[in-house]
């Protein structure tokens, strides 16, 4: 499976919705995640990818897409 | 060895249900309570200050300790939205409370004012009096009701008093923090309306809250399941439910009235602890915790036992 594809699983886990986003689209203006989904939606991307994101990181728009998502994980090493 | 001594509490007359609010701003009633908790909040009058409210909390505080406010040795009044940069209103507080030379410090460190003032007040000797207050529906208000921040804030103020002799809660410990790297996604203009970040507030707050309760309690040996109840700033019912699963203790351990009151930033937490202090059947060694986070971001923790 695709990096992609498992973040876009991860979303629909935490949001309970069937997502199904652009790479360039925005997550929360398109209504797919929302301010209380963001906080488990990166705790699941924790877990998943084995990474730890620092308070500092903990930016909304480096998850706002599923590039930008890709593009932090990568910039971790996962 | 310092005590909390007594809590006060004064809230402005008007209920404002969401009802009200909806039909301001353009939005559905039961969406601000799906979204926050809140059914309904106080607005101030005209003739409701800052400084009234917060009179009016520290003389509900003195008396319900039995403390005349001629043994105050220091004020503290927290407040974000104080009506001029300066003075602000813990001078005209001190002098309504008919002191004219104890000293009473502002702290305007916005939602986690209150707690900051009692954490910095167990640090000082005799009595001192923690104030804060606010009248956060002027700042959501003007220039123009904004959806997403006038719906959540209500106006009210709260007060404790924290003492070197006695009172019936000992304070254990605290522990307070503050990162600016994201002062601007929290913060009301000298000339403005409040502006809020609300995804990167949450984002922050559920994981600096439960961290810094845990971080209190792993210090002094407690564990989250030995403490009776959390008092935490009342921003959100969503975020204390989160906050809860992150401490892992049941939601039904942390006291909230967001429902009636919103969130009235430093108030919050000294409003809740009045409320829980008055039904509260203390047993000797029950343990209190209290935490809060706002603009700043300031967040922090304050892990109190009964004595």
């Amino acid at each position: 499976m695709s990096k992609r594809a498992q973040i876009l699983n991860l979303i629909r886990e935490v949001t309970g919705k069937e997502v199904n986003a652009e790479p360039d689209e925005s997550l929360f203006e398109s209504g797919m995640l929302d301010s209380f989904a963001l906080p488990d939606l990166v705790t699941a991307l924790e877990g998943a990818f084995g990474v730890k994101v620092p308070d500092s990181d903990l930016n909304p728009r480096k998850f706002d897409t599923l590039e930008r998502i890709e593009n932090y994980l990568a910039g971790k090493g996962a | 060895m310092a005590y909390l001594a007594g809590f006060g509490a004064a809230l402005p007359g008007r209920v404002v249900p969401n009802r009200e609010v909806a039909d301001l701003v353009g939005c559905e009633p039961d969406w601000i309570r799906d979204v926050s908790g809140i059914e309904e909040r106080r607005w101030a009058s005209n003739e409701e200050t800052v400084v009234s409210l917060g009179v009016a909390a520290a003389r509900d505080c003195l008396q319900s300790a039995g403390v005349e406010a001629s043994a105050l040795g220091c004020i503290f009044v927290s407040s974000g939205t104080s009506p001029r940069r300066f003075p602000g209103p813990a001078a005209t507080i001190a002098k309504e409370l008919g002191l004219d030379s104890t000293p009473a410090i502002d702290l305007p460190v916005a939602s986690a004012g209150g707690l900051f003032g009692m954490a910095l007040a167990s640090r000082l000797p005799g009595y001192t009096l923690v104030v804060a207050a606010e009248k956060m529906s002027e700042a959501v208000l003007k220039p123009a009701p904004d959806k997403n921040t006038s719906i959540l804030f209500g106006d009210g103020a709260g007060a404790c008093l924290v003492s070197q002799h006695a009172g019936p809660l000992r304070i254990i410990d605290s522990i307070l923090c503050t990162d600016g790297s994201f002062a601007d996604d929290l913060q009301l203009p000298l000339d403005g309306s409040l502006m809020m970040n609300g995804r990167s507030v949450i984002l922050q707050a559920t994981r600096k809250l439960p961290r810094v309760i845990l971080d209190v309690l792993a210090r002094n040996g407690v564990a989250a399941q030995d403490v009776a109840e959390f008092i935490v700033h009342q921003a959100n019912l969503n975020l204390l439910q989160r906050v809860a699963t992150g401490v892992g203790v049941p939601i039904e351990r942390f006291y909230s009235n967001i429902a009636r009151y919103g969130n009235t930033s430093s108030a919050s937490v000294l409003i809740a602890a009045r409320e829980w202090f008055a039904q509260a059947r203390l047993q000797p060694g029950q343990r209190v915790c209290f935490a809060v986070f706002g603009a700043g971001f300031h967040w922090g923790s304050l892990l109190a036992e009964a004595a």
